[in-house]
């Protein structure tokens, strides 16, 4: 099956029921996207899928098929994503493991909804887990990557 | 003593050794026959602050500064860059990291644990940089043919003024490193209106560029070629066995290479792997299919019947009954309670809890020509070389192990089980490299738990309600089960953790420890047998405040007293954190200062919605003060939110003070989590949580919205320092137990809230 990801042409003629995140991770090397949970419950694994934020550990790869996959290696070429500013600025990461994730889910929350409210940021950014307790700065970040505040 | 020894190095750091000593034989004797060892001193291998370790200076400037800590999100990567740069005098944008592989006796201690990387490197780290510095200044001066004391450095630029010369840091670098490494008395260290970085607030997570692009290596994206991946079906009790296993469906799978079983490791099992069926294959969704597919039947062993709830009433009964060991006792608090006007007691209960840091564990291992080399976020990485030596029959020099970023830590990661687990698999795979990956499954069905504690508080009451006796019993298993053979009793360094060292002005306290046995693994979780001590005991302060009728903060700091310096060893407390109770007392005053610093930045004494309500709670630990102030709002329906949090520490001099907030907000949410909804239970042996949808944990919108960090304290630049990744933990979960009674007048006796306030 084809499908593209970050921009490059790919083709996959493994398990079908294989989830994308280990696609990408085994197959192509593309670590950045993240194992949490296996089942869609915390996040870390979040990509785009045709421009939507999807857990990649519960998407088969049948489901990919045809599909514009973007990972956060493909965020953007050079850093410049204004949630990846933003998350540089404010030192958001602490281990930075589950950070791929909740970068991926802000990027797609913020271009469905530019100028979020609060209950907007928790109505999305709930499905992410981070144990290390960065949801405050997460929070900041988002504001700050849709020009709500300087600091 | 020596059977305990033997079993593990970082066990006798913690103050295991001692421990035994102590349980047998009343205080120690022996111990005074040597000189007392304090701090990095009295830690495996010390400390080293030689600039030729952890300080390289190519010809194009570049420096890197070797970390020999790990690096879990508590920042030491940047904040052990920032003592050395500051020192040597480099430029930030020209420094880099290197993470040091597991190798103590070249770098001193590695054991990145007990909130003490910077407590302990902190000078050895800035002396590596003054070091450095003075080696560049002396290959100037001598190249330049001038006396070196007119030489100097900064950010990175090497001049000469009377002569107009002038060199980069990389120009002298070659030079320098021929030279003599300057004698550790002959080093000035800058003063503090000196520093370049540290102190500095500004200053990036040394790791935020590869963080934001997916760039970072943590062990479970370790790499290598013709590497194989593999899952474990672990013994789902601790002490079990594989019974029988059929493995035929399994190897049909596609990609699946090969099944094995490995044996179950004798109890008690240290950092051992727990044995099970091992499925080896070509990529990890493999393996898992694989495993799936396995038939097997376990035999438990001698705890199937592990049954959370009766064994909290097994607790309760313990920590009911007169007879457990007496771990502290000043004044006569028996007859004080007897003779006391008034009486009150109560009894707490925490749960299990599991670390689950969002990468579960995860390793690759290597073997090739009698070398192992293995990729793994450890937080020991020196214990899992000496550990994956005797695994395999090597010499430990044979072995390399790769530090990886870990992604989050919180104790579980202290324990190599899942490394050896892919050494033992690399071997049976003729040495090709195994990835083992742990499921979120795994990872809670296996963890090293956090005990489950039952502590029962008696107080007798002056005629204004004010505390003449304290009796405190703590009924919990302990972390030496691990080690040894069930010791029943909690080991000195967990009687530390704020029971004996218990700071209250109360002239006749008690502590006793009632014997409980261990049915699962026990291990270190953030902050450790400080969240059972705290909560129980802020939890009653303001219990005994309500009773009084008095204002729980007046009052918290009344039973606190004035302020004055307690040396914690005089109340039998042997461990002290491993630090010199002459340099590191506990000081009463600085604990009153960060309680008036939080409740007064939260509005102590407001007015407050109904339902809502605002609670404080208090804890030293680590050698640092924390006091929290938080508000919540009770719903109808019993949710508990908790909007506003404040939380004020002192941990003396702030080196890094961003990643001080960054620990002390993320402290906030994993209390938060502790509080209102965090347990592992048991029954028939197994963990009842499989994956995050019955662990729960704080997300974001269960986590306060706002977390004000106060940083209290650090103007004295010679104080020592404190910790910082732990001590925020303990008061959060007391803190919020005390707002909901604020709000709603319920008392909240066992966590986690749950359900609880449900009608």
């Amino acid at each position: 099956m084809d499908l593209t990801v970050n921009g490059q042409a790919r083709n996959f003629g493994g398990d079908p029921d294989m989830p994308l995140l280990w696609y990408l991770r085994d197959e192509l090397g593309l670590t950045g996207t993240k194992f949490g949970c296996g089942a869609g419950y915390c996040g870390a694994c979040v990509v785009h899928i045709d421009g939507v934020a999807s857990f990649s550990c519960v998407t088969p790869m049948t489901v990919a098929e045809g599909a514009e996959v973007v990972t956060i290696e493909g965020l953007s070429p050079d850093a410049s994503h204004p949630v990846q500013v933003a998350w540089r600025e404010l030192n958001v990461a602490q281990c930075g493991y589950c950070q791929s994730g909740q970068m991926m889910q802000a990027a797609a929350l913020l271009a469905e909804t530019p100028d979020p409210t609060d209950d907007d940021i928790d109505g999305v950014m709930t499905q992410n887990i981070c144990r290390c307790g960065t949801y405050p700065r997460i929070r900041a970040a988002i504001k700050r990557a849709a020009g709500q505040e300087a600091g | 003593m020596a059977v305990l020894e033997n079993v593990s190095r970082r066990a006798v750091l913690l103050g295991m050794g001692a421990g035994a000593l102590v349980l047998s034989l009343g205080l120690p004797t022996a111990a005074q026959e040597e000189p007392l060892k304090f701090g990095a001193d009295a830690m495996p291998h010390g400390w080293q602050d030689d600039p030729r370790i952890f300080v390289a200076i190519d010809p194009d400037g570049t420096v890197t500064v070797t970390v020999h800590r790990s690096e879990m999100g508590q920042g030491v990567r940047t904040s052990i860059a920032m003592a050395v740069a500051d020192e040597l005098d480099a430029d930030w944008a020209r420094v880099r990291v290197a993470q040091a592989p597991g190798d103590e006796p070249t770098f001193g201690n590695q054991d990145t644990d007990g909130s003490r990387s910077l407590r302990h490197f902190f000078h050895p780290m800035r002396r590596a940089g003054a070091a450095a510095r003075q080696m560049l200044r002396e290959a100037a001066a001598a190249e330049w043919g001038v006396p070196v004391d007119e030489v100097t450095a900064e950010n990175h630029i090497l001049a000469h003024a009377a002569s107009g010369q002038q060199a980069g840091y990389g120009d002298m670098a070659t030079r320098a490193a021929g030279g003599q490494v300057p004698a550790r008395e002959s080093l000035t260290l800058k003063s503090p209106d000196q520093f370049r970085y540290i102190g500095r607030d500004d200053i990036g997570l040394i790791d935020n560029p590869a963080i934001v692009t997916g760039g970072t290596v943590y062990g479970i994206d370790a790499k290598a070629d013709g590497m194989l991946f593999a899952v474990i079906a672990r013994p789902p009790v601790i002490g079990g066995r594989v019974a029988s296993h059929d493995a035929t469906a399994a190897l049909e799978m596609p990609g699946v290479e090969r099944v094995v079983v490995i044996d179950p490791p004798p109890q008690p099992s240290e950092f051992q792997p727990l044995g099970g069926v091992a499925v080896i294959a070509t990529n990890t969704w493999a393996a898992m299919r694989g495993r799936e597919a396995l038939v097997i039947e376990w035999d438990n062993g001698d705890h199937g019947a592990y049954d959370s709830e009766a064994f909290r009433g097994e607790l309760e009964q313990a920590a009911r009954s007169t007879d457990g060991a007496v771990v502290r006792n000043q004044g006569d608090a028996l007859t004080a309670l007897q003779e006391a006007p008034r009486r009150s007691e109560a009894e707490y209960y925490i749960p299990h809890l599991a670390q689950a840091p969002m990468e579960p564990p995860s390793a690759l291992a290597m073997i090739r020509d009698g070398k192992c080399e293995v990729w793994a976020c450890v937080q020991a990485p020196q214990v899992t070389r000496v550990r994956v030596a005797e695994k395999l029959g090597l010499d430990p020099k044979d072995v390399t192990v790769n530090v990886t970023l870990l992604g989050g830590g919180f104790g579980r990661k202290s324990k190599p089980d899942f490394v050896l687990e892919a050494a033992v698999l690399s071997r049976e795979m003729d040495g090709r490299p195994v990835k083992v990956t742990w499921t979120r499954e795994d990872d809670l069905h296996h963890s090293f738990y956090h005990t489950v504690s039952v502590e029962h508080l008696q107080a007798g009451l002056d005629q204004d309600g004010r505390p003449v006796a304290w009796l405190h019993r703590t009924a919990a298993p302990t972390i030496g089960s691990i080690f040894a053979p069930d010791p029943m009793q909690k080991l000195p360094f967990e009687l530390g953790m704020g029971l004996t060292n218990m700071p209250l002005d109360i002239p006749n306290v008690r502590a006793e420890n009632p014997q409980a046995q261990a049915h699962t693994r026990i291990g270190w979780y953030r902050s450790v047998s400080n969240i059972p001590h705290a909560f129980a005991i802020q939890s009653f302060i303001a219990e005994l405040a309500h009773e009084a009728g008095r204002d729980h903060r007046d009052y918290l700091l009344e039973v606190i007293g004035p302020a004055r310096k307690i040396d914690p060893t005089e109340q039998g407390d042997v461990w002290n954190y491993g630090e010199d109770p002459a340099r590191y007392p506990i000081d009463t005053g600085r604990l009153r200062r960060v309680i008036e610093t939080a409740s007064d930045a939260a509005g102590w004494g407001k007015e407050m919605p109904a339902r809502s309500g605002l609670g404080l709670a208090a804890h030293y630990s680590f050698v640092s003060y924390v006091a929290v102030a938080a508000e919540v709002e009770v719903g109808e329906d019993g949710n508990v939110r908790v909007p506003v949090v404040h939380i004020a520490i002192d941990c003396g001099p702030h080196v890094n003070p961003d990643r001080i907030r960054s620990q002390m907000e993320g402290a906030v949410i994993m209390g938060t989590g502790q509080a209102l909804m965090s347990q592992i239970t048991f029954a028939e042996g197994r963990a009842q949580q499989d994956n995050f949808d019955s662990y729960l944990v704080p997300r974001m919108d269960s986590s306060p919205r706002e977390i004000h960090v106060h940083l209290v304290g650090g103007e004295d630049p010679d104080q020592p320092l404190g910790g910082v990744g732990e001590p925020g933990l303990p008061p959060v979960t007391p803190a919020i137990v005390n707002a909901i009674f604020a709000a709603t007048g319920q008392r909240i006796r066992r966590l986690p809230v749950g359900n609880q306030l449900t009608s």
